[in-house]
């Protein structure tokens, strides 16, 4: 859906549910999810649907994702980190991740 | 920066990091007064300037020249003395001008004799079936990601709506090579007769030519069509655009009908709201100075009302002139008369504008199974029939159906449900009223939360 | 039928009216609703959704009796009105908690409930005092601070919210009147029927029953009654959804059907209801976090306050007027756990004309100045 004008800063290693990925220093954990093409960052906790990113500024709160074991972060507001890990949120959060 | 090492107080607060943020937070600091501004994002700019102090797209001309005008404010505020604290969520906002942040994973409350919410706008909601699906997206989203990122649409890529930003957008992404396989307009014909009275102004303004040109450039290598209604189609993911237009294939779904103000923070804090008919929006009731209803707290930029960001960069001066007189009488001050000729002249071609990109009703108030409210889905049916059955206001409907109760606390689902009630009870969105909201006006952890000071007399009302 | 020709005018749309006018409109009447528009405090929309029996009765040995007869009559009243409305208010009843953060507020509850318990007259239901590790043989998820608690089978819990919605959808269906913006200003009984002046005009009706909650204390006066009330203020704190970890409520903790969990909750005496202080906040946060500490990184979505409907001790009043016949009062703080009683044994009552003493006598106003005398 997205693709990068050119590889800007550095390269960051990152994991998605396990994947290893590579984002650039700079991107949020959105922007590295859409560059990397995936269905959908969490499944909602009322119907299961897919959602990506809406707004990517913090006030659609449908870019929720779990980052190194904490869920419901908004991506848009993470910068990316050199070992993140990211994981899907699938419906409700768990309690105590 | 961490949460602890910020000062119990300061002067002014300034919360946002956009044009009228920064040019407020410059202006104070100048004038001596100690001034923190608070932004949430990892760089200022606010959503005009995103990326400002950090954007990979260095060819100047991709983004344009009133992009780049946001650096010398970007410049100005980090040299005049502001501690500029990114990365900082506020989350609360009492009328004693007590700030909770979070920074980090950590909440704060600081004191503050002054505040200016600069919180500036976001996206007027776009309600059209199939708007929650994976693909779809504001066309602000994708200019995030441009400004912020160099991140380009791939793929077969749709523009749907109505508005400046929207062309802008188109413009900035043919620049960089990217491409827009068709914009559906969804602006209504009979809004040239509502803007036609406001046009002399407009073609005095900057708007003028700046638009046409911007529009020329975008018509000459996109195909324009004119549609009454919008839909994205998919198993999942969007696959379809569908239109009165016929179908097209797609990939991304770009969204934009105008931007709104952002008043989470301002109606949590108590200050007065009215509706502003001709943006189709709520808006705080202010002075002249930008001063709310709320003694102390003033509201400058897009978030006083819709006006591009150059007129934000001015209403944050004359907010702050008006703090640091409060503060310092006697500090060194810009001149007020100028700032707000300056600012008379930046809304200029605002009627017009607003006129000519006024969203037509049906794409406000949407039917059947459309999704109202994202967080908690919520259908447009539901909220209708349950206004039918007698409720009269946002609130009574958030109790019944849990609109607006999601974490989002209803900025996309806010000004439809009001318009609905106000539509199916025959009434006016003034009339109606919008969610009485409370902090947290952005999510805080429980830790974060219990972390914060607590008097005996207040945890005696809860250990028994 | 002439516009304003009603049996019953019921003064209120929170859940004792509702319940109540459902009741009345099951018995045949034809019932009129008034309540206020919709920015009015309103406690209905800001309850803790307990159906909860434990700890009831100190003071008045009859109320626990009268609890317990709504607490049985409840999942009966949550079939019917999953029938009528095809909504499902999600009413659970696995048996409920107190849990106690020191040994002093272990001690204090032990005590009241044996006070409780001595008094003549109370109907004996079991409420057992655990510690520790028979808690969390229950509640797994419990911290260490947890020095114990009370448990009680018979409490429970429903979604209030959804409860409210279905009786407003409910009543709509049998033909129920009801009139938001229309807060009623004066009550006067002439030529044997009650006239209500409201804000938006006049409604007459043949009996009228006061459900309006803390208002009850300026309206009940005017059909020769009295309803003394002590406001006060209490706040919440809500989470995201979450995946269900709490089967239990805790009187101050409970996890809802949608997967949020609520935290309470607070006893003040501001009773503005906008305000918030972010220390009640906090502490409940804190104690919420100490019972489980699974919670602490969840994300509070939102908090809100309401007044409680609370009358001068905190017992329910259930009168009927001599001066004015034909008028009730209907007047609680446990609007939720008492709906099963408002809507088949009030609203009856109500419909015949007459409340039957043998139930709810105990509950008139009168016995305020006993008190007094006494």
């Amino acid at each position: 859906m997205f693709k990068r004008l050119a590889d800007a800063g550095t390269a960051v290693a990152l994991t998605i549910d396990g994947k290893p990925v590579q984002a650039r220093s700079g991107d949020t954990v959105a922007a590295t999810l859409l560059v990397a093409g995936i269905g959908h960052c969490r499944t909602t906790p009322v119907t299961g649907a897919p959602r990506l990113p809406y707004c990517l500024m913090g006030v659609c709160f449908d870019c929720l994702v779990t980052i190194d074991g904490v869920g419901s972060r908004q991506a848009c507001l993470v910068p990316v980190h050199e070992g993140m890990k990211v994981e899907t949120q699938i419906g409700k959060r768990e309690a105590g991740r | 920066m961490n949460a602890a090492e910020l000062a119990p107080s300061y002067d002014l607060a300034v919360i946002g990091g956009g044009p009228a943020g920064l040019a407020a937070a410059s202006v104070a600091a100048r004038a001596g007064v100690s001034t923190v501004l608070f932004d949430e994002n990892p760089g200022v700019g606010g959503q005009i300037y995103r990326g400002i102090t950090s954007t990979p797209v260095t060819n100047r001309a991709i983004l344009g020249e009133d992009y780049w005008a946001g650096e010398a404010l970007a410049d100005e505020a980090k040299a005049s003395g502001t501690l500029i604290v990114n990365g900082a969520t506020v989350w609360s906002l009492d009328p004693e001008r007590v700030v909770g942040v979070s920074i980090a994973g950590k909440a704060r409350l600081i004191e503050a004799r002054r505040v200016i919410i600069a919180t500036g706008s976001q996206e007027r909601p776009f309600p059209i079936p199939g708007w929650t699906l994976p693909g779809v997206m504001t066309a602000g989203a994708a200019q995030t990601v441009l400004k912020a990122q160099g991140l380009l649409p791939d793929g077969r890529t749709v523009m749907a709506g109505t508005g400046p930003l929207m062309w802008l957008l188109a413009a900035q992404i043919l620049r960089a090579g990217g491409k827009i396989a068709a914009i559906l307009d969804t602006t209504p014909r009979r809004n040239l007769l509502r803007a036609a009275p406001h046009l002399a102004d407009f073609m005095l303004s900057p708007y003028f030519a700046k638009g046409l040109a911007l529009l020329r450039e975008v018509k000459a290598k996109v195909p324009v069509r004119r549609v009454a209604n919008v839909a994205a189609a998919g198993d999942g993911k969007l696959s379809e655009v569908v239109s009165d237009r016929g179908r097209m294939p797609a990939d991304l779904l770009l969204l934009h009908q105008g931007v709104v103000p952002n008043i989470n923070l301002a109606l949590a804090v108590g200050a007065a709201h009215e509706w502003n008919e001709r943006q189709l929006c709520f808006q705080p009731v202010l002075d002249e100075d930008f001063g709310s209803s709320v003694p102390g707290i003033a509201v400058a930029g897009d978030g006083a009302g819709i006006a591009g960001g150059t007129a934000a960069a001015e209403r944050g001066r004359l907010a702050a002139i008006a703090a640091v007189r409060a503060l310092k009488p006697d500090a060194q001050l810009p001149d007020p008369q100028s700032v707000r000729q300056r600012l008379q002249r930046e809304e200029m071609g605002r009627a017009f504008l607003d006129w000519l990109n006024r969203p037509a009703d049906s794409f406000r108030q949407p039917e059947g199974d459309t999704l109202v409210c994202r967080c908690e889905e919520v259908t447009a049916a539901q909220v209708r029939s349950t206004a039918d059955l007698g409720c009269e206001g946002p609130n009574q409907m958030k109790a019944f159906l849990r609109c607006g109760m999601g974490p989002c606390q209803g900025r996309l689902c806010g000004l439809t449900v009001t318009e609905l009630i106000a539509t199916q009870r025959k009434t006016t969105p003034q009339a109606v009223g919008y969610y009485r909201l409370r902090p947290p006006v952005k999510p805080i952890t429980l830790a974060e939360l219990a972390s914060l000071p607590i008097s005996e007399a207040e945890r005696k009302a809860v250990e028994r | 039928m002439a516009a304003d020709d009603y049996d019953v005018a019921v003064v209120g749309g929170g859940l004792v009216g509702v319940a109540t006018a459902w009741g009345l409109a099951r018995e045949g009447c034809r019932v009129v609703v008034l309540d206020e528009g919709d920015r009015a405090v309103r406690a209905s929309r800001g309850n803790f959704a307990l159906v909860w029996v434990q700890s009831k009765g100190l003071g008045l040995a009859p109320y626990a009796g009268w609890t317990i007869r709504s607490s049985n009559a409840w999942e009966g009243f949550a079939q019917t009105l999953k029938e009528e409305t095809g909504l499902d208010v999600c009413f659970q009843r696995p048996g409920g908690f107190h849990l106690s953060l020191s040994e002093r507020e272990l001690e204090t509850r032990a005590n009241n409930l044996k006070r409780l318990h001595n008094q003549p007259g109370i109907v004996d239901y079991k409420t057992e005092i655990m510690d520790h590790a028979q808690v969390a043989k229950m509640l797994p998820d419990i911290g260490p601070e947890v020095v114990g608690g009370s448990y009680c089978p018979l409490d429970g819990h429903v979604n209030s919210l959804r409860l409210f919605r279905t009786l407003h959808t409910a009543i709509n269906a049998r033909g129920v009147i009801y009139l938001p913006s229309h807060r009623v200003e004066t009550i006067t009984r002439d030529g044997g029927e009650f006239r209500l002046t409201t804000e938006q005009g006049e409604i007459r009706a043949n009996r009228v029953a006061l459900a309006a909650g803390n208002a009850n204390m300026h309206l009940a006066p005017m059909v020769g009654l009295e309803c003394p009330m002590r406001p006060e203020r209490g706040q919440i704190v809500v989470t995201e959804r979450l995946r269900p970890f709490l089967r239990h409520p805790v009187v101050t903790l409970r996890q809802t059907d949608e997967g949020t969990v609520m935290i309470g909750d607070s006893k003040e005496e501001r009773t503005d209801p906008a305000g918030l202080t972010l220390g009640v906040s906090a502490t409940e946060a804190e104690r919420a976090v100490r019972q489980f500490p699974l919670l602490a990184n969840v994300n509070v979505v939102r908090t809100w306050s309401a007044i409680r409907v609370m009358t001068q001790d905190g017992f329910p009043i259930y009168d009927e007027s001599e001066s004015h016949p034909g008028a009730f009062t209907v007047c609680c703080h446990s609007g939720v756990t008492l709906a099963a009683n408002h809507a088949l044994t009030i609203a009856p009552m109500i419909a015949r004309g007459a409340l039957d003493k043998s139930l709810v006598a105990p509950f008139s106003a009168r016995r305020f100045h006993v008190q007094e005398a006494g």
